[in-house]
């Protein structure tokens, strides 16, 4: 029974194209007795492992050859730890800025809204100090003026706001965008990479076997295997070329985003502390006024 | 962006500061035109929120930014306890305008009693009226409805040192339910006619079953407290013995109950026949004419005075007298101008501060946005750029909570002040009233002269008819004695009546006199405590945004 489960499991692995091609089949099969036990003694080595886990390989190399089979490739990814981390923040960045702009921007709105509201109290309370009359009524309409014009440089506020704080906060969230780009960019370069670079390693084996067998494809296949070469060399320096920019990239990008923001964030709080004084110092000249009010 | 919003508050890190900065913001006054105080709207909101009590909710909002606990691990209540070296607790001694603030003098002190601005006179005098405690009680009597009906009662707690009440240090306690509000009301509108007298709370029907208990409750309880303290704040009413008894008398209030509508229709209609068929014609008592006749049992009363109204205004020939007081008639279109302008402001101040919490929260949404942003940087940092990027953030996030925080506080105050208007707006009510009072008791005066002039008619038609009868003619002679009777009765009526007229008269311009002074004065304190604060609170933010913009001037462009 095991013998012929062997005998099987063998032919089958021999037989699958790509797998054929593996080094641990070719040991298996044709190495001499003193190979074989270098590799049973080895601490690595598919020979080292027991019987069970030779079971797992088997598991392992049956649900990947009937991933190819179904052609449910898993997708080829860079395995850099670092570069994780790095495609991490940036997918997170882009998250807490649109929060922070969207909040930037309904602020913008805020400012409009109270000077509008100030504006409308303003005219309420100049036509009720107009039917007031006498000291009251004149406080009334002070009070009235003031508040129209406190509303206008909320407005102007607002404006300034828009301008020097919400478009930079924009302008971040769209960096962060494209360097989103760019790292579905370098997906891309790195599995094209990879795909060539598969598709190399068959071509070769196939050429060394039409060579054995002296068969007169051998040149068509040399052009055909040139060819790939070339390609596959301008995918690797493609790739290569990408990941060299896109760490150059990142730091000048921290470093800008630090600059523009300190100044957005310069600019944003001298407006707010404008508007502040603007504020407090037309309020503040209407008490005089109204103390003299009472005194009357 | 929607996604953005989700994903963030999902996270709940911060959703609990969120809540709580927003129970501390103030609820826009949903209920008509509300101005509530402070401390009702914050009740009023926990109980929409469903939140623990005040007291943990107000020292919560310390919490996410603020809170000294040493524990190193982030839990969710405190996500930010990393930032507590960075951000100050806030000192709300310097932020309070103790000193600023001449109107309200005690501005902690939910205690304070005033309902206006206006201090306590010069005079030692006061009279202080506090509601608490209301107790659900069982209805003794027999109902239809089995299992009993259940009322509110609330406990009128009075401190005071008038002479009325008993002299100094007097303070005593009574229970009292809604519906022996609406009774001291009724009776103070009948015995003080032309008096601007503070209108009580609404029975509110619906409201009572739609909103929750308690919060209904609650707002009853607020709302009755300040009627009885502006009722006590009247120079008149104050001393009135319904008042007086209303606070003093245990148990059963001993003020005669006002009867609804329909039943005094019903008493009316029993005695109408025998008023058209001429067995009693003239009103039994002539004092009745004190009263208006729309809420009493006369119909026959309502009918001719009805009939007078309609003459007035559509009949070819002048009523018997007129309003002739140009200087009422001015004062009085002078001040419908002022409610309706008053109306116009009311309504603007409270889109004012909607906006102005509005602004706020949103400050405080961009604070917390920044703060999050800068426990990512700090976090992830690989370049020194990002560090110093983060330091930036946290300054502006600062900045950002504690200027949210001034607004908040701004708002709270700006709501007192401007609660003068909503004030205002009950006074309006109270004036209306008393120049109805006017109305009917003119009314009544020239009905009653109509009669006279007409009985006057009559009598002389019958005399002349009758001296052509040699002998005298019985009947109409009978008839005649009659109709002199019925004179004599209409003419104490009439006496009466005018009386009551020229005393509502004079009430009425007494009340206009102590009107314009005192809106004089409470408007004037309103202004000056809005003004105040509003510059207060903009230097407060002032010198929070120029530290940022000192702390970012490296950044500048030269020459900005």
């Amino acid at each position: 029974m095991r013998r012929q489960a062997l005998d099987i499991f063998v032919n089958r692995i021999a037989s699958h194209h790509e797998l054929q091609q593996s080094e641990d089949l070719r040991t298996f099969c044709q190495a001499d007795e003193e190979t074989m036990e270098r590799a049973r003694s080895q601490e690595t080595g598919i020979f080292k492992k027991k019987p069970a886990d030779l079971m797992q390989i088997f598991k392992d190399v049956q649900s990947r050859v009937s991933d190819v089979v179904l052609g449910k490739e898993k997708p080829v990814e860079e395995s850099n730890p670092e570069y994780e981390k790095m495609k991490h923040y940036i997918f997170e960045l882009e998250n807490h800025l649109a929060e922070a702009q969207k909040h930037a921007y309904r602020l913008v709105k805020r400012h409009r809204e109270l000077g509008q509201s100030l504006s409308d109290f303003g005219k309420a309370v100049k036509i009720l100090g107009a039917c007031e009359g006498n000291g009251l009524g004149k406080a009334f309409s002070e009070l009235g003026t003031k508040s129209e014009l406190i509303s206008i440089k909320l407005q102007k506020e607002a404006h300034h706001l828009l301008m020097n704080f919400e478009e930079p906060l924009k302008d971040y969230v769209r960096a962060v965008q494209s360097i989103k780009a760019t790292i579905a960019e370098r997906a891309n370069a790195f599995r094209l990479q990879c795909e060539l670079a598969e598709t190399i390693k068959l071509k070769e084996i196939n050429l060394d076997k039409l060579m054995l067998t002296r068969s007169d494809r051998v040149g068509e296949a040399e052009i055909e295997y040139k060819e790939l070469k070339a390609e596959s060399e301008e995918a690797t320096k493609r790739f290569e070329t990408i990941v060299r920019l896109m760490n150059e990239e990142i730091v000048r990008f921290q470093e800008q985003k630090t600059l523009d923001m300190g100044l957005a964030f310069h600019e944003f709080a001298k407006g707010q502390a404008r508007l502040a004084n603007g504020i407090a110092d037309a309020w503040r000249s209407l008490i005089p006024k109204l103390e003299s009010c009472s005194s009357a | 962006m929607m996604g953005y919003e989700n994903q963030g508050y999902e996270e709940a890190h911060l959703y609990a500061s969120r809540e709580e900065m927003e129970t501390l913001v103030l609820d826009e006054p949903s209920n008509g035109h509300h101005l509530s105080d402070h401390r009702s709207i914050v009740s009023l909101h926990e109980a929409h929120h469903t939140l623990s009590p005040p007291a943990a909710v107000i020292s919560a909002v310390d919490d996410p930014l603020v809170s000294s606990s040493s524990s190193s691990s982030v839990d969710h209540q405190n996500p930010n306890l990393p930032f507590n070296s960075f951000l100050e607790p806030p000192s709300y001694a310097d932020v309070i305008f103790n000193s600023f603030d001449e109107s309200n003098g005690d501005t902690n002190g939910h205690e304070s009693p005033k309902s206006l601005p206006r201090s306590a006179s010069s005079n030692s005098d006061y009279l202080n009226i506090s509601v608490t405690e209301p107790y659900r009680e069982q209805e003794m009597s027999n109902s239809l409805v089995p299992g009993g009906n259940t009322y509110v009662t609330y406990l009128i707690t009075t401190r005071t040192n008038l002479p009325e009440f008993g002299g100094p240090g007097s303070e005593f306690s009574v229970r009292r339910r809604f519906k022996d509000v609406v009774t001291l009301s009724d009776r103070l509108s009948e015995s003080y006619r032309g008096f601007f007298i503070p209108v009580r709370p609404d029975k509110s029907v619906v409201e009572s079953q739609v909103m929750q208990k308690e919060e209904f409750v609650e707002q009853r309880r607020s709302a009755l407290e300040k009627y009885l303290r502006r009722l006590a704040g009247h120079p008149m009413i104050k001393k009135s013995e319904e008042l007086r008894v209303f606070l003093r008398v245990e148990g059963k209030l001993p003020l005669p109950r006002s009867t609804d509508v329909a039943s005094r229709m019903l008493d009316g209609a029993v005695k109408l026949p025998k008023q058209l068929f001429g067995e009693s014609v003239a009103p039994a008592n002539p004092q009745e004419v004190m009263q208006p006749a729309k809420g009493g049992r006369d119909l026959l009363r309502i009918f001719k005075e009805l009939k007078q109204a309609v003459s007035n205004d559509w009949g070819g020939s002048k009523p018997p007298v007129v309003e002739e007081d140009k200087e009422f008639l001015e004062r009085k279109d002078k001040l419908m101008e002022f409610e309706q302008q008053l109306s116009n402001v009311s309504q603007q101040a409270e889109s004012l501060v909607k906006a102005q919490q509005d602004i706020g929260e949103t400050m405080g949404e961009l604070g917390l946005a920044f703060v999050k942003l800068t426990k990512f940087e700090t976090e992830e940092a690989l370049y020194n750029s990002q560090r110093v990027r983060a330091a930036d953030m946290k300054n502006l996030a600062t900045a950002s909570v504690k200027a949210s925080r001034l607004y908040r506080e701004l708002n709270a105050q700006t709501v007192k002040h401007l609660d003068t208007l909503h004030e205002y707006l009950g006074v309006m009510l109270a004036v209306n009233s008393a120049f109805s009072d006017r109305a009917s008791a003119l009314l009544t005066v020239q009905t009653l002269l109509s009669e006279l002039s007409s009985l006057h008619t009559r009598i002389e038609k019958l005399e002349a008819a009758s001296s052509k009868i040699f002998g005298g003619d019985r009947s109409r002679i009978r008839k005649i004695e009659e109709l002199k009777e019925t004179l004599k009765v209409s003419e104490d009526a009439k006496t009466c009546a005018v009386r009551e007229y020229e005393q509502i008269k004079e009430n009425n311009r007494n009340e206009l006199e102590r009107l314009d002074k005192e809106r004089h004065d409470d408007f004037l304190s309103m202004l000056k405590g809005f003004v105040v604060n509003q510059a207060g609170y903009a230097e407060k933010m002032a010198n929070v945004w120029e530290k940022v913009a000192e702390e970012t001037s490296g950044y500048a462009k030269d020459g900005s």
